[in-house]
């Protein structure tokens, strides 16, 4: 996913004078942009390394700055200020994060058997797998171990199941509610080509969620 | 795991909706002298007494909550386009007018924190909520044309708060018709080239009883 090059406002693009506005996105509106595409979204996307990264710099640096100002004895009111913006940043990050943990906690097993693996930080990683353990060692302890042979399969309903068929998976065929930054044209919705929609920029559309998938992971289209 | 709901149907809260909003642009008039701030989200300031300046909302309340400044209020929250707006949101029961992402946040935000520096509050108040169950009650008569063809809803100039509101509805309706419409949608050939927008879906179906 190419989550370097962004094109457009992205938020906060309504107001009347835009012309105040830079043309580059800062940092806090590539994380909000993140952080709700991911909230939207019924799987979990591939982790925004940069700008988690960035954000977390910045948080840092602003602590800095909050702590020496309220050492300087600078006036109550702009630190309060200072520290309102890094609530409000520091909100933002925690909710991403927490968000995909969710998400892990959720759908561990298919994450883990999926190429949906390698959407995953380092650190998301050795969650999920230990997540992943516990659970299942849980399960064993409490109930899988009790039960008759052949029905003591942690991500199988019977021996005689082909499948992993008791893991659960998001639900890809739900409706989401999308903007796109530009006009995308006319899209195919379905297989057959019989579904076209056609995106025009800014106008909010709902679509099923699998058919402009690939349009999330590009960055062309934002959930909302 | 068919019966059960699903949890993402309402993915974002109104304080989260409203969260997004703060961060829009309005325009202050400081009575008093801040340098300037470099914040993550952007540098602001330096504010001067009288001097018209640019920031985000929640920080113009934060200033203005420990009468720091007064508030101008947006063009769009003026009583002459309000009254515009609502007409034409009348005259028209097929489409939404432009209106900022956030507007129903926004007027909220202005109208419970500073009303006094809002020019004839009552009355914009009265016309924002006006605008406001018009268009819902678009949206609900929009609901009614959701049928097993809809793959597809353009939803122009529909805000932030409306999508909120109507998203849990939408897209359990959404789903449901997709899931019965399915093998439907196989044996009508002729519903392959229906046209995406709200405004001319084909005829209304009603639910097969159960």
């Amino acid at each position: 996913m190419a989550s370097g090059s962004d094109e457009g406002l992205g938020f906060g693009s309504e107001d009347i004078d835009a012309s105040s506005i830079s043309a580059l996105p800062t940092e806090v509106e590539l994380l909000k942009r993140a952080w709700r595409n991911e909230k939207a979204s019924p799987e979990i996307l591939q982790f925004q390394e940069d700008v988690v990264t960035n954000a977390r710099l910045q948080i840092e640096h602003m602590e800095e700055t909050v702590e020496a100002y309220e050492e300087d004895g600078k006036d109550a009111l702009t630190v309060s200020l200072y520290q309102m913006d890094l609530d409000r940043t520091e909100f933002l990050l925690r909710s991403y994060l927490r968000t995909r943990l969710q998400k892990i906690e959720k759908y561990m097993i298919h994450i883990s058997k999926t190429e949906l693996w390698n959407r995953l930080s380092k650190a998301e990683q050795n969650f999920a797998t230990s997540c992943k353990e516990n659970m299942e060692n849980h399960l064993k302890q409490s109930v899988l171990s009790r039960l008759p042979y052949g029905y003591q399969d942690f991500c199988k309903q019977s021996i005689s199941s082909e499948e992993d068929d008791m893991v659960p998976q998001p639900q890809l065929d739900t409706f989401v509610f999308c903007k796109s930054k530009k006009t995308v044209g006319s899209f195919q919705l379905d297989e057959g080509g019989d579904e076209v929609v056609d995106l025009i920029a800014d106008d909010l559309y709902v679509l099923r969620y699998k058919s402009i998938k690939p349009l999330v992971e590009t960055g062309q289209i934002d959930l909302v | 795991m068919a019966g059960q709901s699903d949890p993402h149907l309402s993915i974002f809260s109104a304080a989260e909706v409203e969260f997004l909003a703060e961060d829009e642009l309005v325009k202050i008039i400081p009575n008093m002298s801040i340098d300037a701030l470099n914040l993550i989200c952007g540098d602001f300031g330096p504010f001067y007494p009288h001097i018209l300046t640019e920031v985000p909302i929640w920080l113009a309340m934060a200033l203005k909550k420990r009468g720091k400044c007064t508030i101008q209020p947006p063009d769009w929250m003026s009583l002459e386009n309000l009254t515009q707006v609502l007409e034409a949101e009348r005259d028209s029961p097929r489409e939404f007018q432009p209106l900022p992402f956030h507007y129903v946040e926004i007027s909220r935000l202005l109208f419970d924190h500073a009303r006094e520096d809002i020019p004839d509050v009552h009355m914009v108040r009265t016309l924002v909520e006006d605008i406001r169950d018009v268009r819902f009650h678009k949206v609900e008569s929009g609901f009614e044309e959701i049928n097993t063809r809809t793959h597809a809803v353009k939803l122009k100039n529909l805000s932030a708060m409306e999508v909120n509101i109507v998203r849990p509805f939408f897209v359990r309706a959404l789903q449901a018709f997709y899931k019965h419409g399915d093998p439907q949608m196989i044996l009508q050939p002729d519903t392959a080239s229906r046209p995406t927008n709200v405004g001319d879906r084909g005829p209304r179906r009603d639910l097969r009883p159960r």
